[in-house]
């Protein structure tokens, strides 16, 4: 017995000096993304290109020669599981910090941990809450929610349109985008007539589309939210031959949507990020060059067309990866070299941190979109 | 109400409850012949859209639909054969964990084979807008595929039970399993074929309906408890009660949207069932006497 318990001393550290030089050149990064759930649109295709990036990054002998261990967590967009898995990465896995998770409901919950794990998250969750009041230790990197309700209220004064119905699924980013309506709707003169949550497994909105549809008010439909249902509404407001303006949140920047929609994807209009119109910017645009080149990446390596989502999880990996190459493996300095990180192009705009925002975007970084012959072209604003 | 709103809301209703009939005439079939609740229903219903979608590509529509059906009843058969079959004299609680497991289990797999994008057949006939106007309601003509197909398997399965020797030895297990056997009807292998048989009803219906719902790796689950709200509803192995019950309770659900909040949907299926399994736990359509024999 004695020998054996002798022999597992000898091993372990015999292990663990071997390991000890090892551990000095690999940074440890955690990541929490919904990659299956309810979320797993945005998880899926995030973990995914923070994997492809991280990948690369090694390939290249790693930043300041060291290289980046991800550590990827589904979540499955469950809050709790996120919570568990954030305190597991800051208390035993030790990481240098943390991306993600996909949704703003579990990057709420874990606002705080963060805080007093004095742990960097840098979150894919879209809603305005995040960062506003700022966490020193919280980024995002998708776009605020209300830059998109902006966004499309001032489309909306451009066709004329003063009264809308309002449609959110009942997740997290749902919720946080119908509050944001509501609250925007008075500032740009428009009344929200009729207000609906759906869930967010719903599968026929037959029945609300024809309630709908008999207020002769509505001039225009807002449908907020992530999941199929955007696809499945406007189906059944083309088959219920309703032919008002519907505009979608920047929840829609999937083709998949457009797929599942097919026909009746025509003319939905809605905001988000250039990378879905890459080819067609402007080659002076700062952005084009990477946009291009992640989605030649990704889609070699995936073989499925590039989302906006998948290009959050990117440059929350690219920016953790800029600011570890100026604070190196120290928690502290790399949270303050993402906060003075400046002009850094990204897929989802240039992101220009400061102490006050901690999303480094402005509302520019959102082009109008619609949907032409099943591919998504720029906007046309009509006066 | 307007007469054309009411008509919306009633076709609305008749497809959802149509579907969700299906679904628990699936779980009577089983329930039937070996008094459990087989909560891989739901999935069934998810193959048959993920099985015929892949394969597509390959062969034209009705083929992958029938190939689709195929091999989900083969499924069905293996679940059976496999997990259930060579257990002696199991108890019911032991048989709806292993289903549950099981539609875990298929979920995941499917998560693993499929991922987690959302996929559809395309239309039957017409696309995406196309619609059928009667009078000023208008319909997606692939509402009238699910009506049919699922009116066609319910009146089918009738006959079946009815007429066909191999129904009427499965009827004869379900009333009374002592007695079939000692009739010399092999009552194992009524149990396989019922599997294989809502496996293939599931798979059916979830290929009509996959234009219209999408289907997703995990879009078995919700379809189970409702098909399981309906088939208690209309009362445990009572099929012609079930469709009653389905369409009863889509029609519940549409119209309630002209009174509450869309988002209080699914609390109505969910109050019908609690309040059933309180004061009618045999169901609207079943026999408490019938239910006092079951062991479940």
């Amino acid at each position: 017995m004695k020998k054996l318990i002798k022999g597992i001393i000898l091993g372990t550290a015999a292990c663990s000096l071997l390991a000890v030089p090892a551990m000095a050149d690999t940074i440890k990064v955690g990541a929490i993304f919904a990659v299956t759930g309810g979320a797993s649109f945005l998880g899926g295709p995030e973990a995914r290109s923070a994997k492809m990036v991280v990948e690369e990054i090694n390939k290249a002998g790693g930043i300041n020669g060291n290289t980046i261990e991800l550590i990827i967590k589904d979540s499955g967009a469950d809050p709790g599981k996120a919570i568990s898995y954030a305190k597991q990465l800051i208390e035993e896995e030790k990481v240098l910090a943390i991306i993600g998770p996909s949704t703003s409901g579990e990057t709420m919950k874990l606002k705080k941990i963060a805080e007093q794990g004095k742990t960097p998250l840098i979150s894919c969750g879209a809603a305005e809450v995040i960062v506003n009041p700022v966490a020193s230790y919280v980024f995002k990197t998708p776009q605020k929610d209300s830059y998109a309700v902006q966004k499309i209220y001032g489309e909306m004064k451009n066709l004329g349109i003063t009264k809308i119905a309002v449609l959110a699924g009942n997740t997290g980013f749902g919720k946080a985008g119908k509050k944001q309506l509501m609250d925007a709707a008075k500032d740009f003169g428009i009344t929200v007539v009729a207000n609906e949550t759906y869930d967010k497994k719903a599968t026929d909105l037959t029945a609300v589309v024809a309630k709908l549809k008999a207020n002769k008010d509505i001039q225009a439909v807002v449908n907020w939210s992530i999941v199929p249902a955007q696809a499945i509404i406007a189906k059944n407001m083309r088959q219920a031959g309703w032919e008002v303006p519907l505009f979608q949140s920047h929840g829609f920047g999937n083709i998949k949507y457009v797929e599942a929609a097919g026909a009746a994807a025509e003319g939905i209009i809605f905001p988000a990020g250039r990378l879905l119109i890459a080819e067609s910017l402007e080659d002076s645009n700062p952005q084009k060059a990477l946009l291009l080149k992640y989605k030649k990446d990704y889609e070699a390596k995936h073989k499925e067309a590039a989302s906006t989502f998948g290009g959050h999880g990117y440059d929350a990996m690219t920016i953790l990866a800029e600011a570890i190459k100026i604070g190196g493996n120290d928690r502290e300095k790399v949270r303050t070299a993402i906060e003075n990180l400046k002009g850094f192009a990204g897929t989802g705009g240039i992101f220009n941190y400061s102490a006050e925002d901690h999303n480094g975007l402005d509302i520019d970084s959102f082009v109008m979109l619609t949907v032409k012959d099943g591919k998504f072209v720029a906007y046309e604003s009509k006066k | 109400m307007t007469i054309d709103l009411f008509f919306q809301y009633l076709f609305a209703g008749v497809t959802y409850g149509i579907i969700y009939a299906i679904v628990a005439i699936g779980f009577n079939i089983i329930y039937n012949t070996t008094g459990i609740i087989n909560f891989a229903q739901g999935e069934f219903v998810m193959l048959g859209g993920m099985i015929s979608i892949s394969l597509l590509p390959f062969v034209p529509l009705p083929v992958a639909i029938a190939l689709a059906v195929l091999v989900t009843m083969l499924v069905g058969a293996a679940i059976e054969i496999i997990f259930i079959r060579w257990l002696d004299n199991p108890s019911v609680l032991r048989l709806i964990i292993i289903t549950i497991a099981l539609s875990i289990l298929i979920r995941e797999g499917s998560l693993h084979i499929w991922g987690e994008s959302i996929r559809s057949l395309p239309y039957f006939y017409g696309n995406e807008i196309s619609a059928i106007a009667i009078g000023s309601v208008r319909i997606s003509p692939q509402v009238l595929w699910v009506i049919g197909v699922c009116g066609i398997i319910v009146l089918g399965l009738s006959l079946f039970f009815k007429t066909a020797p191999l129904g009427r030895e499965m009827r004869a297990c379900s009333a009374n399993r002592t007695a079939a056997i000692l009739c010399g009807i092999n009552t194992r292998n009524m149990v396989t074929f019922s599997f294989m048989l809502s496996a293939a009803i599931g798979a059916l219906a979830g290929c009509v309906m996959s234009p219209i719902t999408y289907t997703q790796y995990d879009s078995g689950t919700p379809l189970a408890i409702k098909g399981f709200t309906v088939a208690i509803l209309g009362g445990l192995g009572n099929s012609m009660g079930a469709v009653a019950a389905g369409i009863l309770l889509g029609i519940l659900e549409a119209f309630s949207i002209s009174v509450l909040p869309l988002a209080y949907q699914d609390v109505i299926a969910i109050a019908i069932l609690l309040i059933i399994l309180f004061v009618r736990p045999h169901g609207l359509f079943g026999s408490s006497e019938a239910a006092g024999l079951k062991e479940f």
